[in-house]
């Protein structure tokens, strides 16, 4: 290159308003935006669900929503305006300047077409496929990090995990070499240790191609670690931008500060006392729950009347003293799950018991049964699944009320206004239906209907991993309250051992349906035994930041 | 795939059994009496009278009747009409007919309703898609009957454009005007349920995907789009095949159409049981395939979907 003069920006975006026209009038979803991306700088925006920060990164690629408009500002890439680019302009810069890799990994790629075809007909889009296009795939998915590349293009989505389907989408936003790649979200769906070996090797990959990233993220860890510059958006405007150490080490707005202090990625490694713990509950050796060598076997259909065995649960025991929690760690498929639902009596052990407050759990006889099942209570991880969207909220937490044949209609009533009450929500709720609530919202409601039995133990089934950082702080921080007040047990079930930090006293964790650690949440996080929990730890993102 | 396919053949055999003997009991239960039917309500001398019966096996309880009716299926004898024809060769002459008519109107509504839901739904709330919507609710809430004389009258006897009626041989040039009036209501509900799917379709994650790899739009919207959204298309007109192949009484009617609907029309009216039975074990013959069909193709278009 002979340019001697300062390096121009890639991406530059000035005061940039998005306007969405909704029935109810245009919502102006980001305002005075205005951000720089340097060649080959890779720049995070973080922010909430609804600060706008997807809306953003989408305009500069011309995929903004059919109601959505650039109202105002410019959008400069390579010096272009394409605030107002045709589609036909964006068609033509789209894969071979402006690459994307999409945030859900599950829904972004077509189920009905093979993997090596969606990346091909890529390629061709643009030009690049050359006279050996498979040739070409297998290059572009192996550089990606997906063993076998050739054989694997000739699968179809369903037949990959998540991680291998983020690095079909990687191989897809990189095949056609652009010089911005926009990455929304690119992991968040992943366990902690696919995600750092994704962006490890995005960050790989881009650095050798000169590609520069615009990443979007709502874990402020995460930004820190990977990104040189972090933009922070709150209700669809900038309020912070800079150096990412600089601002982490020294934010300057307050939502910074409040997002820095309830990132569990960086609170996990902070050393703060964020959780109480219950020493002289434990100490009393109460124990409410306790599951010895407990065992599941699935039968794996092959076809042909051939099964092979899947051992999802192998010998597990621990036990769960009363008022205490104790939380079951582990990636997808380490069986995690299936304990929960074990304990729950919503699945047979192969083998191995359950006791429950001295009960053993094969031996309830059906009124027996429905007994427990009032004094254990699950919470599920998605709080749009979980609530039945025919059912007002009333309807909802008064259900198992009416079921168990507690109290009078006007007894119930006041139950559930109470219960609203314990999770912060107005009595007003109650006439209300689960889509006109956020997440947070919806899973103070699943707490509430939780409670509504006043149950000695909790499962909760990832119950935080779908929300927000702030929220899902919020909801922890109701859930230990909630412990206090009621003496609470609770199994929670999470893959991220970040927020384990925050709630539990002990810690199971999980690989591949084997227990390899049983500790407490402090030797567990100063002095993990296994080698498999220490890479659990290090992939915790901005683990090493503060 | 194949355990599958063989595993439906079988189900057919109980499927059959019981629709042909419930459709036997039902014109069995009929009020009338078949010969009397026969002699167009003249006085008959007592011999013939029995003899006839006899011939059709109507004077036997209705057991024996149903298992004369299967012991002579197996031997491929559907029995004779009362006016002395082979049902076997009355089948053989309606089928093919039928079959033309159901292929025009199936064309007609696939291509078109397709064709024409794929771009309402693309263009949601335009003015194309508004005037389609009002447009296809008009065809669905007029009766067959009144839209088959109206498009008679206006385009075969006022315009001139095709025969009015079709002739005994039904060739496929005299059949359009009649596929047309059959595949219309039809088209009408492909062309909406194409455009609810594709609306549906349109706003996923992996079509967005697809626009961000800087494919064009046609091709984004053929090979993201219309693929995915064909599932209940593709239902849609499985059954409806079968519907078609049951023959369109009115349709037939209107035109005079020799096919299927028109025969199954008569014998109803004068309990030919033997010709009834027998156009509907062929109709369940023709159900069950279809609908195999159907789930074969869900696999070709979904291969998520696996038949074991």
């Amino acid at each position: 290159m002979s340019e001697v003069s300062a390096p121009k920006p890639l991406l530059e975006i000035k005061d940039l308003a998005i306007t969405f026209s909704t029935p109810e009038g245009p919502v102006n979803a980001v305002r005075n935006a205005n951000l720089t991306v340097m060649p080959g700088e890779t720049v995070a925006i973080v922010g909430e669900s609804g600060s706008g920060k997807s809306t953003t990164a989408l305009s500069a690629i011309g995929l903004l929503p059919g109601n959505g408009k650039v109202s105002a500002g410019q959008i400069l890439f390579d010096g272009e305006d394409l605030a107002q680019a045709p589609e036909k302009r964006f068609v033509e810069l789209r894969g071979n300047h402006i690459g994307m890799v999409p945030q859900d990994p599950m829904s972004n790629l077509n189920p009905v077409w093979k993997i090596g075809f969606q990346v091909k007909e890529t390629l061709k889009a643009n030009g690049l496929a050359g006279d050996k296009p498979n040739e070409r795939v297998a290059q572009v998915l192996a550089d990606a990090g997906l063993p076998n590349p050739a054989a694997r293009a000739n699968q179809y989505p369903h037949e990959f995990s998540g991680g291998m389907r983020q690095r079909a989408l990687i191989a897809i936003g990189l095949a056609c070499r652009p010089r911005l790649l926009i990455a929304d979200e690119p992991t968040s769906a992943l366990d902690v240790t696919v995600q750092q070996q994704i962006l490890d090797h995005l960050d790989t990959m881009t650095s050798e191609l000169g590609t520069a990233v615009l990443l979007i993220t709502h874990d402020l860890g995460l930004a820190a670690e990977r990104a040189e510059k972090v933009i922070v958006m709150y209700k669809g405007q900038v309020v912070e931008s800079g150096p990412a150490l600089e601002l982490l080490r020294n934010p300057q707005h307050p939502y910074t500060k409040r997002l820095i202090n309830s990132a569990p990625s960086l609170a996990a490694k902070q050393g703060v006392e964020v959780k109480t713990p219950h020493e002289e509950q434990a100490a009393k050796n109460d124990n409410v729950l306790e599951v010895k060598d407990l065992t599941k076997v699935f039968d794996i259909r092959k076809g042909f009347g051939r099964k092979d065995k899947f051992t999802a649960v192998d010998k597990v025991s621990f036990a769960v003293p009363r008022g205490t929690t104790t939380a079951v760690v582990g990636e997808s498929g380490s069986g995690k799950s299936t304990i929960a639902q074990m304990v729950l009596n919503l699945l047979e052990p192969t083998s191995g018991e359950i006791t429950f407050d001295g009960q053993k759990m094969s031996k309830l006889s059906e009124k027996e049964l429905f007994k427990f099942r009032r004094r254990v209570q699950p919470i599920f991880q998605d709080p749009y699944g979980s609530l039945d969207p025919m059912y007002s909220i009333y309807r909802t937490i008064e259900e198992p009320l009416r079921i168990h044949g507690i109290g009078s209609t006007a007894e119930r009533e006041k139950k559930v206004r109470e219960l609203l009450d314990q999770v912060s929500m107005p009595a007003s709720t109650m006439h209300r239906f689960p889509n006109e609530l956020s997440g947070g919202q919806r899973q103070r409601i699943a707490i509430a209907r939780a409670l509504a039995l006043q149950p000695e133990m909790i499962v909760c089934d990832e119950a935080v991993s779908a929300l927000d950082v702030l929220v899902q702080a919020q909801v922890l921080e109701l859930l230990q309250q909630l412990q206090d007040e009621l003496g609470l047990t609770y199994l929670f079930i999470t893959h991220d051992l970040a927020v384990v930090r925050q709630i539990a006293d002990d810690v199971v964790v999980m690989e591949r349906g084997k227990m390899v650690e049983h500790a407490s949440t402090d030797e567990v996080f100063t002095s993990a035994q296994s080698d498999y929990t220490r890479n659990l730890l290090n992939a915790i993102p901005g683990a090493t930041l503060l | 795939m194949i355990s599958f396919v063989l595993k439906r053949f079988l189900q057919l055999i109980p499927v059959f059994i019981g629709a042909t003997l419930l459709v036997y009991f039902l014109v069995f239960a009929t009020p009338g009496d078949p010969i009397a039917a026969l002699s167009g309500g003249k006085p008959m001398s007592p011999a013939v009278e029995d003899a006839l019966r006899a011939q059709y096996n109507l004077d036997k309880p209705f057991w024996v009747q149903y298992g004369l009716y299967l012991k002579n299926l197996f031997t491929f004898d559907l029995g004779m009409s009362f006016s002395g024809q082979e049902v076997k060769d009355l089948l053989a002459r309606a089928f093919p007919v039928t079959a033309r008519l159901a292929v025009i109107a199936m064309a007609i509504e696939a291509v078109f309703g397709i064709i024409f839901g794929v771009i309402a739904g693309m263009r949601k709330g335009k003015i194309f898609d508004s005037t389609v919507l009002v447009l296809s609710l008009l065809v669905i809430a007029v009766p067959t009957f009144v839209l088959g004389f109206v498009l008679q009258v206006v385009v075969g006897v006022q315009l001139g454009w095709a025969k009015p009626t079709v002739s005994g041989q039904a060739t496929w040039g005299e059949l359009i005007l009649p596929g047309l009036v059959l595949g219309l209501v039809s088209f009408a509900y492909v062309l909406r349920l194409t455009r609810t799917s594709v609306i549906e379709n349109k706003t996923a994650d992996y079509v967005r995907t697809a626009t961000a790899k800087g494919l064009s739009r046609p091709r984004v919207i053929t090979v993201h789009i219309l693929r995915n959204s064909l599932i209940p298309v593709v239902t849609y007109l499985g059954a409806d095949l079968g519907a078609l192949m049951g023959g369109a009484i009115v349709t037939e009617g209107i035109f005079n159409v020799p096919g299927i609907g028109n025969l199954l029309f008569k014998a109803i009216r004068f309990g030919e049981t033997p010709t009834v039975v027998a156009i509907v074990g062929v109709l369940v013959i023709i159900f069950v395939v279809a609908n195999l069909v159907v789930d074969m193709l869900y696999a070709l278009l979904d291969p998520r979907i696996r038949y074991a």
